[in-house]
């Protein structure tokens, strides 16, 4: 990777970060969640709204024999109603303020002006779904079932109605119509676990010094890849990394890999952090040392 | 946990070192998670009140550990998960003040009321489109009874149209002898249909309603077009009279309810397109918001709607107690939403 593109992928990672501060004046720094994420987590939803109605179908259509015909026809409309209307209202009104589709791609809905969620929010925005869904395909039936509409009005029915739909494309907070007027965003909202500290077990290593010249040569990032490399502790990625380190800095291979890339982890951190609090951020290793 | 030693280790490193603070800090953080956790899981009742009140201690020290981590720490494992902790931290603790019962309450006394007397501008525009609509269609279909087709869905008229004998007409209204043998549980799907067909309608013409609120007009001056070609019909053969009270008993809730719905999408609409002092999309977010208490109010209402027209209407025939509960209905409907109150008692 280039400097360039190292560059350009921080900045693109910074523009989907958006101020958020807690009444105690830190910044939370929330992610927009990405086009894709939101996809899933619809197609998710309504694959299991999808799922659920055909069990309850199943299931009124076994019961059928036992009740009257129009009572069950009747709690089937019923049923289907509130479960369309309520299912994305229900779950984003709950603690967590996702759809199990949301909460399996790690994303949840939240204020946009950082206050709670309220229910009115919550309503407006999944109605308007109601509209950016169903429009597309009622235009769609509209164009095949009337034989008076051309192909060319239903042609641009549906482009014009697929504008709203995909609204979220076409803005930087990848808002869809619906967060746009219930005041709404949708970021990411995973979880990750306590890892434990690598740099406190790289002292029981043993010792190993590396000299301030060979601990000069990386930054920030190509620290924190490292990190990442040694807790997946994937015996060939940590050959390969710790071979680049070792032609990189001209050391022989004298040790193990894992001894070596971790107390190589551990001084190159603390030299960082170091910096760090003198008010040096070295990004990366093309950023002056 | 960490080992002890690894801790008395880091502790007796010099001066400060991340490995330090994270030892020191490390315990709050799992506390935290922990709480947080069965938080999410069984509400503010899984908690005893000591935890109670250790919770925004807590969380007020996971916010100054990420501040502190930012600025020293490059250990990426703990920034992501102080990063996520604190987030999740602020929405528990921050996210929900009242209980749902508590928001129900307020709900039905002071927000779905407010919000329907805040659109009481719009409401006027939308009903007097209606009537326009019924009055275009009525004086067309009167004087000129092919008009009808035009206006109103062969399936959604079930036989009631102009070639329809004055007998069957006063079938389908519950009056005359076919009345007795028709099928009532079809009715019964019928209404149920008419109910979520309806609240469809009315959730289309709010979601419309962005789009300056034009075709959110257009929707409620067809809904008026197909009431008045409706009433032109009954009329021709002498029976609005009867028609009028078939219609009355839940069609003054269902009616109201359809014109607030455009009421609300036509507050999006005039929000976007006349947005005041502040930006169009704070302006449309308010807006929104009003308009999403409105719409779980019109969802209500057209329930309501739906029962009265699927059973009150079929266990009541005589016409003079169609029109009572009619009037009643508008006049409950009314004096909830437009009778005033304090509107500061937060």
């Amino acid at each position: 990777m280039s400097a360039t593109a190292n560059a350009k992928m921080r900045t693109a990672q910074k523009g989907k970060i958006r101020q958020f501060i807690t009444p105690e004046g830190v910044d939370l720094e929330l992610k927009i969640a990405s086009s894709g994420l939101r996809f899933g987590a619809l197609i998710v939803d309504l694959g299991i709204l999808l799922a659920i109605m055909i069990l309850f179908s199943l299931f009124l259509d076994w019961i059928d024999a036992a009740a009257s015909r129009d009572l069950i026809e009747m709690i089937w409309l019923l049923g289907f109603f509130v479960l369309r209307t309520f299912w994305f209202i229900g779950f984003e009104l709950g603690q967590r303020a996702a759809t199990p589709g949301k909460r399996l791609m790690g994303i949840r809905v939240v204020a946009r002006d950082g206050g709670r969620l309220t229910a009115d929010a919550v309503v407006a925005r999944n109605l308007i779904r109601e509209l950016e869904l169903f429009l597309p395909l009622m235009m769609l039936g509209f164009g095949a079932s009337e034989d008076a509409v051309s192909g060319w009005t239903a042609f641009a029915g549906v482009a014009w109605s697929l504008t709203l739909s995909l609204f979220l494309l076409f803005n930087k907070d990848r808002m869809r119509m619906g967060d746009l007027i219930a005041g709404t965003w949708v970021v990411m909202a995973q979880r990750s676990k306590l890892d434990h500290d690598i740099a406190a077990e790289a002292e029981a290593a043993g010792p190993m010094a590396f000299s301030e010249a060979e601990l000069s040569v990386y930054g920030i990032f190509e620290l924190q890849e490292l990190e990442r490399v040694l807790r997946i502790r994937d015996a060939r990625a940590m050959r390969e990394v710790a071979d680049t380190i070792r032609a990189k800095i001209g050391r022989p291979v004298a040790e193990e890999d894992d001894v070596f890339l971790l107390s190589y982890y551990r001084q190159l951190k603390a030299r960082l952090e170091r910096k760090l609090l003198f008010g040096k951020r070295r990004e990366d290793k093309y950023a002056s040392d | 946990m960490i080992p002890d030693l690894l801790v008395a280790a880091a502790l007796d490193a010099p001066a400060f070192s991340t490995g330090r603070f994270r030892a020191e800090r490390e315990a709050d953080w799992i506390a935290f998670d922990a709480l947080l956790t069965r938080l999410e899981k069984r509400g503010a009742k899984g908690l005893s009140s000591e935890e109670l009140l250790q919770l925004p201690v807590l969380y007020r020290a996971t916010l100054s550990s990420l501040s502190i981590a930012r600025a020293t720490s490059l250990d990426k494992a703990l920034l992501d998960h102080l990063e996520a902790l604190s987030m999740r931290g602020y929405f528990l603790i921050y996210g929900v003040r009242q209980s749902r019962f508590d928001r129900m309450a307020r709900f039905f006394t002071r927000d779905w009321p407010l919000a329907v007397q805040a659109v009481w501008k719009e409401t006027l525009i939308i009903a007097a489109i209606i009537i326009l609509g019924a009055i275009t269609s009525w004086s067309l279909v009167s004087s000129q009874p092919d008009w009808y087709y035009s206006f109103v869905d062969e399936g959604m008229a079930g036989g009631r149209d102009p070639r329809a004998t004055a007998a069957y007409l006063q079938s389908t209204i519950g009056h005359g002898k076919a009345a007795a043998s028709e099928d009532e549980g079809a009715l019964h799907v019928f209404a149920t249909f008419l109910f979520t067909h309806n609240s469809q309608v009315s959730i289309l013409s709010f979601a419309l309603g962005f789009a300056f609120g034009i075709p959110t007009m257009m929707l409620e001056f067809y809904q008026g077009i197909s009431l008045g070609a409706m009433v032109a019909v009954f009329t021709g053969k002498g029976l609005g009279y009867d028609f009028g009270g078939w219609l009355f008993i839940h069609g003054t809730t269902e009616l109201f309810a359809a014109a607030l719905s455009g009421a609300a999408g036509l507050r999006i609409g005039a929000a976007v397109v006349f947005p005041g002092a502040r930006s169009r999309l704070q302006a449309a977010s308010d807006a929104g918001r009003t308009a999403g208490k409105v719409m779980v109010g019109v969802i209500i209402m057209l329930l309501v709607a739906g029962l009265l027209e699927g059973f009150g209407r079929q266990l009541i025939t005589d016409t003079v107690m169609r029109y009572g509960i009619g009037t009643v209905m508008l006049l409950l409907w009314l004096g909830y939403y437009y009778i005033p109150r304090r509107s500061t008692a937060t």
